[in-house]
């Protein structure tokens, strides 16, 4: 068996994709996210950001969207794939089944990430293409597209619960990915993960900041 | 002490199954749970019932012959201990137990509660064991290992085989087990020769039975009744990665289970 | 019958060595042409199916339990001798060899326990090879802790769970030969005839305890690696699934069963808190050390153990044996309480314990030092009898817990009948009449792992043997038996259960042919017991039928058979006028109450041979001979 043929042939090995593309992917997001906060300095901050990104950087940006793109297909294929896996290991299921360690995150990681896919491609849908037109959009105006977007309560709805899947998804993900890739550290309790929790509480209020700043007038 | 059974009662390995409720009447507190059910299956073949079948041996915790999911938990509400480990003072009078078999898809129920477990053994037959055929051993003090590596790897070598992780994984995933075998042998300086070659092939041979696959719930661990730690799972699976990177470890692939 | 016990010439050092070199081997290519069967994978049946595969035997291996791994060496605590020395405190394979025979209270062979001795060091060096996970001090080499019967420190263990870790090791060599193709592997299904053509054993018949199909397997030699026979006593330390059958069976087509009522009783179980009790479980002997055995003076004192004031309570270890006090050996230990209780001054509510109390010693030494000592034993205690040992006295009681005797077998582990062989605690070969601590693991793994790998090829070797395949009318009548007895069993239908039948019997036994024995209780055991076993046969009822998954069924068998073992054992009782480490007669013991042996006339192995049903079995003699170990009479004061 070739290396590469190991690590997607067995449920260990697509585990591990799935946590180096689900990392690729918190990268970004952080990146991403950074990016979103300048929003709170003005409109020309975040305007000449995006316009640097599609500019100068369009290269760069273009492997990003390489690199994303490879990592969502193999992150979404491998978690479907396990997922139709692990059905199949219990065809028969318990009249009574407690779960004791589970934590919300793990129990929504499948359920998070169909709502995830479907968010990005609405998102890129809306942000990116400018397809989807909530209001008006233009080209080029990053910052008025997100104001006129988030105005309108059912588009901010939409994203405030899409990063609350997210937030979920990575208070598992970020922790266990960690593992996956073999990192041990002490026994399950969800009392040693701060760091994950944090991360994933960080990301999913810079996040949602946004948004919400936008709605109640917070940003003009 | 009165309690209800609804037991799983299945004839044989294709019959249909259902749920069958029993009454236990006057048991001692201090019986252990599969002296209850000693008591029941008296009473029913004097009743002139089949007895309800369950496999046990030892019990005392150290064969891993039984196997029950209580009220929904492996082995049931104790942590650390097998079914056989459990006495009735854990439970109320009066309570309802539901009393089932492991269920995963490699477990297939034999009897009521007796199912096969026998892909554990071909998961070890695979590659979960240092190759060392019997004579030529050099003198026993000449492989030194470090305390703590010979703690760890007791650790998860007090697997004991029942099949709870798997039977309370969310994703009937036996990795637990395979990883406690995994870590125990790469644990010691006699494991490292097949090391790679034997995570690889013990996976395979786990997912070839048709486990589901580890997303980390960590059900395993608090119903595993030797407590192993689901760390071993992250070491099981950092060295699959690291057999993956190394081009040394040519065709592990299979296995030859 | 001739008992010829093949033991080598030559002085005791060299007999194995130059035995080795005597025997006949196959060639590699040769070996594949034979099969062996070996019924058994506990510690001697694994090593030995393992081992023998490896060499390049077809192998066939058969257990009960519903995978190799379960045997019940697994549940072995303590640890494992081995004459390695690494303490430098004066061990030696001759030292080893000779506590094992004094120990055994002379009643052993002397050339079987010396090449035990010296195959001891190959087995730890083999298990570590393997990765059994041995204790080890902080500079990586292995650590040793010491047991009773031995004053150096010879014991390598592997916490309390030294049993699992060296049957896993077994079980993962047997799993690669599994894997190989090797060794067909035959769980759950049990061994219920042994078939011999000719005078020799040449199969066995067995049934499928999944899908009830009795079948024949044919073979060039049978091993027996079946285990002990404790639970004829249905209370026990024992597996619920440990039996008699196999050995019992091959008894009855001809092998020698060899001192049948040399039974160990541990003095420290957790004693039966009721009817319902199922089995025994083993507090680890260590404990007194520094726990004191005491009971209230006065008979039926109810009250809390820590109401009774210390001039109202009987420290009679320390009373009795006031220089080994609470460390006396084993089976005066448990002769003690039995007497204690007796006279109904017992405890707890079965009247049948004895307290062993650490409130002094956490006086002493605080209970720090305690935990740290006995932290994992306390808390077993606590899960099974839910009371806090700190605080209050642990309760014990002795239980059986190993069987000495077993088929005899010669030099070479062959029992009576050419090509069977019979290993571990299926055999009676090493421990005489008592057994040291860690010293069955040894022999179960020197059996397995060394000695039965080479004596078969010389058996083989030397042997003519005739194709025979299962076709053969003696396969078709084992067969036929077999399945005449599970009918008969099936359809009593009576009104008894078998457990109620095995719970009488065991307390019969357990009476009359227990901790102590007396000429006038055998008798009276020899009486009841055909009885009971008439009405076994009459009221059983065995629910559900042949053709699937019957563990009732499986249970009569082997109570079945347990009714005629115990038999014997009360006949080998009765017959052995002398008191021998586990085998006390109360006639026989000197003015303080020690065993007392009587070597001119019962030096010797009883190997009772069978005759039919209900004529009485005839009692061989094999001698014997101590040249080495001087016979002296063991004495505790
Ligand atoms: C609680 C306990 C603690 C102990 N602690 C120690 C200790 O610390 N040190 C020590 O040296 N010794 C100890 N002993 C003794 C020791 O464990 C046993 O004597 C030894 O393990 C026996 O090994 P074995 O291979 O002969 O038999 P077992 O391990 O009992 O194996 C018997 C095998 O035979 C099979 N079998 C039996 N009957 C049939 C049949 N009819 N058909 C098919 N298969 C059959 C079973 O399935 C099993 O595989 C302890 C014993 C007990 C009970
Ligand atoms: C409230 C939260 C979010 C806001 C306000 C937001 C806003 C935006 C905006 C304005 C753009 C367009 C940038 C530009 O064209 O220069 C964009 C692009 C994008 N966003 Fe978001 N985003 C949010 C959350 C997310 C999340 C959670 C993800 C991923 C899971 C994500 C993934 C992307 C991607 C992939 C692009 C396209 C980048 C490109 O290729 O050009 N966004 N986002
Ligand atoms: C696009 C849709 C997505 C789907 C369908 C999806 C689905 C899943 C699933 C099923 C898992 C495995 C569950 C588990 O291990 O418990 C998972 C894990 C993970 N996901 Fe996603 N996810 C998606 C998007 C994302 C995004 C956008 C990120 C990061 C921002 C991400 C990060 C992770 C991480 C880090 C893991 C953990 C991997 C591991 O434990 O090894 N996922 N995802
Ligand atoms: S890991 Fe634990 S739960 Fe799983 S088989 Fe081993 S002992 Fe049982
Ligand atoms: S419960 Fe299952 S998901 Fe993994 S951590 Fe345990 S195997
Ligand atoms: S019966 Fe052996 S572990 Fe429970």
């Amino acid at each position: 068996m070739t290396r590469a043929a190991s690590l997607w042939s067995s449920t260990v090995g697509k585990k591990i994709v799935m946590a180096v593309t689900g990392l690729i992917m918190v990268g970004f997001v952080i990146a991403h996210m950074a990016g979103n906060l300048q929003l709170f300095e003005g409109a020309d901050r975040i305007n000449t950001y995006s316009a640097f990104l599609h500019g100068p950087a369009n290269e760069v940006l273009w492997i990003v969207r390489v690199v994303l793109l490879i990592s969502v297909i193999a992150h979404i294929v491998s978690a479907y794939q396990l997922t139709m896996l692990d059905r199949a290991a219990r065809p028969v299921p318990y009249v009574k089944h407690e779960l004791q360690a589970a934590t919300i995150g793990s129990r929504t990681m499948r359920v998070g990430g169909v709502l995830l896919a479907f968010f990005i491609v609405l998102h890129i849908l809306h942000f990116t293409t400018l397809t989807l037109q909530p209001a008006p959009l233009t080209e080029g105006d990053v910052y008025g597209n997100v104001l006129a977007s988030f105005r309108i309560w059912w588009v901010t709805a939409i994203y405030v619960i899409a990063m609350i899947a997210l937030g979920f998804h990575l208070y598992h993900g970020l922790w266990s990915s960690v593992r996956t890739l073999g990192f041990e550290r002490g026994r399950l309790d969800p009392f040693k993960r701060p760091v994950a929790i944090a991360l994933a509480l960080v990301i999913w209020a810079g996040f949602t900041l946004v948004p919400v700043a936008v709605f109640f007038h917070l940003v003009s | 002490m009165n309690v209800t059974l609804r037991v799983w009662r299945q004839a044989g390995p294709n019959a249909p199954g259902t749920m069958v409720e029993y009454k236990a009447a006057e048991i001692s507190p201090e019986a252990s749970f599969l002296e209850m059910m000693d008591v029941v299956n008296e009473e029913l073949t004097l009743a002139g019932q089949e007895p309800i079948a369950f496999d046990h041996d030892c019990r005392e915790g150290i064969c891993g012959s039984c196997s029950m999911m209580i009220d929904g938990l492996a082995h049931g509400p104790n942590h650390g201990t097998a079914t056989c480990q459990l006495h009735m003072r854990s439970f109320e009078d009066g309570a309802t137990i539901f009393v089932e078999p492991w269920r995963v898809r490699a477990f297939p129920v034999v009897k009521d509660l007796c199912v096969d477990r026998s892909a554990f053994d071909r998961i070890i037959a695979a590659g979960g064991f240092i190759t060392a055929a019997t004579g030529g051993a050099q003198d026993a003090n000449t492989t030194l290992v470090p305390k703590l590596s010979a703690d760890l790897a007791m650790d998860s070598a007090a697997c004991i085989g029942c099949g709870a992780c798997a039977a309370a994984c969310p994703n009937g995933s036996a990795s637990l087990f395979t990883a406690a075998k995994v870590t125990h042998l790469a644990e010691l300086p006699q494991g490292q020769p097949e090391r790679y070659r034997r995570v690889v092939a013990m996976v395979a041979q786990h997912d070839a039975e048709g486990f589901g696959g580890c997303t980390l719930h960590g059900e395993c661990q608090l119903a595993c009744p030797k407590e192993i730690s689901i760390d071993t799972i992250a070491r099981m699976s950092r060295d699959y990665l690291m057999a993956a990177a190394m081009a040394r470890e040519e065709k592990a692939g299979g296995g030859t289970g | 019958m001739e008992l010829r016990a093949r033991v080598p010439e030559g002085p005791i050092e060299e007999k194995w060595d130059s035995h080795l070199f005597d025997m006949k081997l196959v060639n590699p290519a040769n070996k594949r042409k034979y099969t062996v069967i070996v019924v058994g994978s506990g510690l001697a049946g694994g090593a030995g199916a393992a081992t023998l595969a490896e060499l390049g035997y077809n192998v066939k291996c058969f257990c009960f339990q519903d995978s190799p791994r379960r045997a019940h060496s697994i549940a072995a605590q303590g640890g494992i001798n081995a004459a390695k020395n690494y303490q430098n405190d004066g061990d030696s394979v001759y030292r080893l060899f000779y506590d094992t025979v004094k120990g055994g209270d002379f009643r052993s062979r002397e050339a079987n326990v010396y090449r035990l001795a010296q195959i001891s060091v190959n087995i730890i060096d083999q298990c570590v090879a393997q990765g059994v996970p041995f204790a080890r001090e902080y500079g990586g080499r292995l650590a040793n802790r010491s047991f009773g019967g031995a004053q150096v420190s010879r014991t390598f263990y592997a916490r309390g769970q030294t049993g699992q870790q060296l049957l896993l090791g077994a079980y993962q060599a047997l799993e690669r030969q599994i894997g190989k193709g090797t060794v067909q592997m035959h769980p759950r299904t049990e061994m219920l005839d042994l078939v011999v053509i000719d005078g020799v054993a040449r199969g066995i018949v067995t049934r499928n305890l999944i899908t009830g199909a009795i079948e024949s397997h044919a073979a060039d030699a049978v091993v027996l690696g079946t285990g002990g026979y404790g639970n004829v006593f249905y209370l026990s330390t024992n597996a619920k699934g440990s039996n008699a059958t196999a050995i019992w069976r091959a008894y009855k087509r001809g092998a020698a069963f060899a001192n049948p009522c040399y039974t160990q009783i541990h003095p420290t179980c957790i004693p039966k808190s009721g009817e319902y009790q199922s089995k025994l479980s083993l507090m680890s002997e260590s404990l007194r050390n520094d726990g004191r055995v005491w009971v209230p003076l006065a008979r039926g004192d109810k009250r809390r153990p820590d109401t009774i004031p210390d001039n109202e309570r009987d420290y009679y270890l320390e009373r009795m044996y006031p220089s080994y006090g609470n460390l006396a050996p084993r089976d005066i230990a448990s002769r003690a309480a039995k007497r204690v209780c007796d006279e109904g001054r017992g405890v707890g509510p079965t009247g049948l314990g004895v307290y062993l109390d650490f409130a002094s010693a956490i006086a002493r030494v605080g209970e720090d030092a305690i935990r740290e000592r006995y932290g994992n034993l306390f808390e077993m205690y606590q899960r099974i009898t839910d009371e806090n040992p700190y605080k209050v006295p642990m309760r014990i009681y002795p239980a059986v817990h190993y069987t000495m005797g077993g088929l005899w077998v010669d030099y070479n582990l062959m029992s009576t009948i050419p090509g069977l062989h019979v290993i571990g605690e299926a055999n009676f070969s090493d421990h005489g009449a008592n057994r040291l601590g860690a010293s069955a693991l040894m022999q179960g793994l020197a059996d397995g792992y060394f000695i039965i790998s080479s004596t078969i090829a010389n058996y083989l070797a030397s042997k003519k043997l005739a194709p025979v395949d299962t076709s053969h009318a003696a396969f078709k009548d084992a067969e036929a038996r077999v399945a005449e007895m599970t009918k008969k069993l099936l359809a009593t239908k009576g009104m008894r259960t078998v457990d109620s039948f095995h719970r009488e019997l065991g307390s019969i036994l357990w009476e009359y042919c227990g901790m102590t024995r007396n000429e006038a209780g055998l008798k009276i055991a020899l009486e009841k017991i055909p009885k009971l076993r008439e009405e076994f046969w009459r009221d059983v009822n065995v629910p559900g039928s042949a053709d699937t998954l019957n563990q009732a069924l499986e249970k009569a068998g082997r109570v079945a058979d347990f009714f005629e073992l115990a038999e014997l054992m009360c006949r080998d009782a009765l017959e052995r006028k002398e008191s021998c480490g586990g085998h006390f007669r109360e006639e026989y013991q000197t003015p303080d109450g020690e065993a007392l042996r009587d070597d001119e006339h019962y030096a010797y192995v009883s190997a009772w041979e069978y005759v039919g049903d209900g004529a009485a079995p005839i009692l061989n003699k094999e001698p014997l001979d101590f040249e080495y170990v001087h016979l002296a009479q063991r004495s505790y004061k």
